[in-house]
């Protein structure tokens, strides 16, 4: 929106939003139109000529049983991550928000994650669990349990998705407990007096409220689960064993960069660029409603 | 049949007392106000007769029964706070059963409850609206209503009117007023506006800074103020304080002047009469510098100064009156209309 | 203050210890790791409480070559690579935000709505969706290796510019029409009353930025083949590969303790204009 009360049209203008339309234009709006071009050729394998195919790459990815695959694993480890992340994130702080004194202090200890690298997230949690030398296995080891993820896919992608839950668990417990915190004293007090004992309280009331919140997190877990997790995956598996921990957008690093299948990678770049602009406009319509007091 | 005792109730915030030995026991069926200045401590106390506060030291009953250690839910109180605190998420009628609902009360009876307490509150076209489709009024009456259907023993009110605009608020007063006494339910009700007080209260409580000034009748308060406190709270505009002093049955103000009154004091004291008690008299002892007058209709403020002093005097006289500032109007008042209050320690000295 | 039960009280100091220490567990053990000498660090389980070499594992990461076996640069020098990239990112998407959002919220022109859009569209396009072609880009401009291809290509996305505007928009018009009246132009009122009524909204996306930028690896993953531009966090992944032939994990985890303290200092320090930032820029 303009302001009522602006300035008159000149140069000016045009100079200062100048850096960022110049470099969105050259670093974002270029390459991703190239993504959608490239997508619709296929080059040989010396790169000497390119063939327009239309949506010859697209049918191919969606032929393909192994891109398949990867879209539907990348779908359970965003599910997994969420609910897993936001989960824990809800009850510590909904017993954060009861605590009269403390509250910022135990908010201080829990951040911490939010500034690690995912990819540093990775290192740690592979360090933690390490077949040989990391304590967890150790301890697995007592109750039977055999831990390589070196060798066993499920056991693999059950550590990525700790690691990247684990992270996010800070992001979502700061929005849960700001969203808790401003819902007025007084409706809880209200439903005390009606004689709702706590857990009661927490369903009938709180939870409701903060359900703008719940799926605003849904988004944003999504999408992290989709995109930020490249770092924990590179360091943790890279995709392995056997591709069981291989998500969309580790693919796509990997047939570019390392297949170098331009045509493919670029065509999966578009399906996640699809993808991204739904949950970011999901997002937006969504972010609108609000709970009125 | 609930009366409220509240004994020798103390509240500490770690080093800090801000209720000091509270006393006083109310009847069944009264409407009591609590009323005070800002921080005061009104809410606290109110906060403590519904649980949602500890109670440091003392004991608070309801019925016969001590409640200290009870939880709110389990006291049989409702509450109206000042901001309504209605679910949002919940329409109108599902707002009212919900308390009933926890206590597992039939679906016919909790229907018939809220239909009871919808026509009695007038609010039978809302109940499955949304609070947010209501205005402030009648979200107000939406609190009541969750309320009253909870036949609790005890009312409280939480500054319920504070929300609302001036017509409005004189309006719901009124209602609150009769619902009360038609339903017969002991109440106590908190508010920081002194007209609110004594128009609703069969008795007042005044706090000031955690300590009880006076616990009586509205009338009580206005003719017989207990301290300083109570007499520049009750009635506006507020009484006139002047420091004087007692000896044998006169009084003698600052400037000279002598008045009737005071039998039982003698010593340094502080002198109050109310403006509406102030007879113009042109040899009356008390002569004031007027400064500014205020033409009300029905009768005229005098604003002014105690002639060689700097004290400042408010008079009511019926009907207009004018006078030009710096010109000197003589008054006197009766000696019953004298309220004499010990100089330091503001409490009330018997005549 | 709603109940007295006291068991609930207690309760809920136990889940949060709990969390608290779920949360700190993979950082202590690094930090225990990084206590250690190489040959500890060897034996199975893992130690759990410090040891003694922490200044002596500091000093080898810090200024020895990183870990034998793989060809890191210096770990001081990948921090200062690290150090550069967060900063430039940092301030360089705060400034061109800032100029964008007074544009367009303070200026009539034509293709201004054109413009907004343009930049809305980069938020749906993080550099995962478009790595080849920028990578492209950024080789045919020569950026490769260099502190302007880490961080120019990151600059320019969205969500500064709209925190920025929301920011201006509950700016009062009376604002401008005061400064107008005193004799200031556009510029002078950008810089003498815009800036510093929104110092506590940069001051918390700085921490943000600051921690984006910092963080970043697949994109200098990408564009640096040069071990003199390595980031320290870029490093990590490299030294785990080598921890296959020679683990020195007290090395390893003594660089990842290295590669974490700034940004969960800056977050911990900064933690109140942080999560006001967070909480009014995702929305």
């Amino acid at each position: 929106m303009l302001k009522r009360v602006h300035f008159p049209t000149s140069v000016l203008p045009y100079l200062l939003v100048a850096p960022q339309i110049i470099i969105t234009l050259i670093f974002f709006i270029w390459p991703a139109s190239q993504a959608v071009y490239q997508s619709f050729l296929i080059e040989d394998a010396f790169g000497l000529s390119t063939e327009f195919v239309w949506f010859e790459n697209f049918e191919i990815l969606f032929e393909d049983s192994q891109y398949l695959e990867t879209f539907w694993r990348t779908i359970i480890f965003s599910a997994a991550v969420a609910v897993l992340s936001m989960g824990s994130a809800l009850i510590l702080a909904a017993f954060a928000d009861r605590v009269v004194r403390g509250a910022t202090t135990y908010r201080t200890l829990m951040i911490w994650p939010y500034a690690v690298a995912p990819v540093l997230a990775g290192a740690l949690w592979v360090f933690m669990f390490n077949p040989t030398l990391g304590i967890f296995p150790y301890i697995l080891e007592f109750i039977g349990i055999d831990w390589n993820h070196y060798l066993n896919g499920s056991q693999a992608m059950m550590l990525v998705i700790f690691a990247a839950a684990w992270k996010q668990i800070a992001y979502n417990f700061l929005f849960y407990l700001a969203a808790m915190q401003s819902i007025p004293r007084s409706l809880i007090e209200a439903a005390a007096i009606d004689g709702a004992g706590p857990v009661r309280r927490f369903w009938d009331h709180i939870f409701p409220l903060i359900s703008p919140t719940t799926f605003f997190l849904l988004v944003i877990n999504a999408v992290y689960a989709f995109f930020d997790t490249f770092g924990i995956i590179h360091a943790v598996t890279q995709g392995g064993p056997a591709n069981s921990t291989t998500i969309l957008v580790y693919k796509v690093f990997n047939d570019g960069f390392v297949g170098l299948d331009l045509g493919g990678s670029a065509a999966q770049s578009v399906i996640l660029m699809i993808l991204v602009i739904a949950m970011t406009v999901v997002q937006f319509r969504y972010v609108e409603r609000k709970v009125e007091y | 049949m609930a009366s409220i005792s509240l004994k020798d109730l103390v509240k500490t915030y770690g080093d800090v007392e801000v209720l000091h030995h509270v006393e006083g026991e109310i009847q069944d069926g009264e409407l009591i106000v609590i009323v005070g200045p800002s921080g005061c401590g009104k809410s606290t106390l109110l906060r403590m007769v519904a649980g949602l506060e500890t109670v440091t030291s003392g004991e608070i009953s309801i019925g016969d029964k001590v409640v200290n250690k009870l939880e709110p839910a389990d006291r049989d109180i409702a509450m109206v706070f000042q901001n309504y605190a209605l679910y949002p998420h919940m329409s109108v009628r599902e707002n009212m059963a919900y308390g009933l609902k926890i206590r597992k009360i039939s679906k016919n009876e909790i229907d018939r409850r809220v239909k009871e307490a919808a026509e009695i509150l007038e609010i039978g076209a809302y109940l499955d609206r949304k609070p947010r489709q209501l205005s402030g009024g009648q979200r107000q009456r939406v609190a009541m209503g969750r309320a009253i259907v909870r036949n609790p023993q005890v009312f409280l009110f939480d500054e319920p009117l504070s929300n609302l605009d001036a017509k409005l608020r004189v309006q719901m007063r009124l209602e609150i007023r009769k619902l009360q006494q038609r339903l017969g339910v002991t109440s106590i009700y908190v508010t920081h506006d002194q007209v609110e007080a004594m128009t609703l209260g069969d008795r007042l409580m005044v706090l000031n800074g955690g300590y009880v000034e006076q616990f009586g009748t509205p009338i009580e308060l206005y003719d017989r103020p207990a301290t300083v406190f109570v007499a520049g709270f009750i009635g506006s505009p507020s009484m006139n304080f002047l420091p004087a002093t007692a000896q044998d049955g006169t009084v003698a103000l600052g400037n000279g002047a002598v008045l009737a009154g005071g039998a039982q004091a003698s010593g340094q004291i502080t002198l109050g009469v109310r403006p509406e008690h102030l007879v113009q008299d042109d040899a009356g002892a008390i002569r004031i510098i007027v400064q500014m007058v205020e033409q009300l209709g029905a009768n005229t403020l005098v604003h002014g100064v105690l002639e060689d002093s700097e004290t400042e005097f408010v008079a009511s006289v019926p009907g207009h009156v004018t006078a030009e500032a710096g010109t000197l109007m003589s008054f006197s008042a009766a000696a019953e209309d004298l309220h004499v209050f010990d100089a330091t320690s503001g409490k009330r000295i018997e005549a | 203050m709603v109940e007295n039960r006291r068991i609930l009280g207690i309760v809920s100091h136990i889940v949060l210890i709990l969390g608290v220490i779920m949360v700190a567990l993979p950082i202590w053990i690094t930090f225990v790791a990084s206590t250690h000498d190489a040959v500890r660090m060897t034996q199975a389980p893992i130690p759990m409480l410090p040891g003694t070499h922490f200044f002596e594992n500091f000093k080898q990461t810090l200024f020895g070559a990183g870990l034998s076996g793989s060809e890191g640069a210096p770990v001081w020098r990948m921090l200062l690579n690290s150090l550069a990239m967060a900063l430039m990112i940092a301030f360089g998407k705060i400034a061109i935000s800032l100029l964008s959002a007074f544009a367009i919220v303070y200026f009539k022109f034509p293709f201004r709505m054109g413009f907004f859009w343009m930049i809305f569209i980069t938020l749906m396009l993080p550099v995962e969706v478009r790595i080849l072609p920028t990578f492209e880009v950024v080789a045919n401009l020569g950026m490769l290796n260099s502190y302007w291809g880490l961080s120019i290509p990151l600059i320019a996305s969205a969500t500064a510019t709209f925190m920025f505007r929301q920011v201006f928009l509950t700016i009062p018009d009376e604002m401008l029409e005061s400064a107008r009246i005193d004799g200031a132009g556009p510029l002078r009122f950008f810089w003498d009353i815009l800036i510093p009524l929104s110092r506590t909204n940069i001051a918390a996306l700085f921490v943000i930025l600051f921690i984006y930028g910092w963080n970043q690896y697949l994109w200098p993953l990408l564009i640096t083949t040069d071990t003199d531009m390595t980031t320290i966090v870029m490093s990590i992944k490299q030294m785990l590969e080598a921890a296959e032939q020679s683990p020195q994990w007290n090395i390893i985890m003594m660089t990842a303790l290295l590669a974490m303290i700034p940004p969960v200092f800056v977050v911990v320090g900064m933690q109140r204009l942080f999560v006001q930032g967070l909480t009014e820029t995702d929305k």
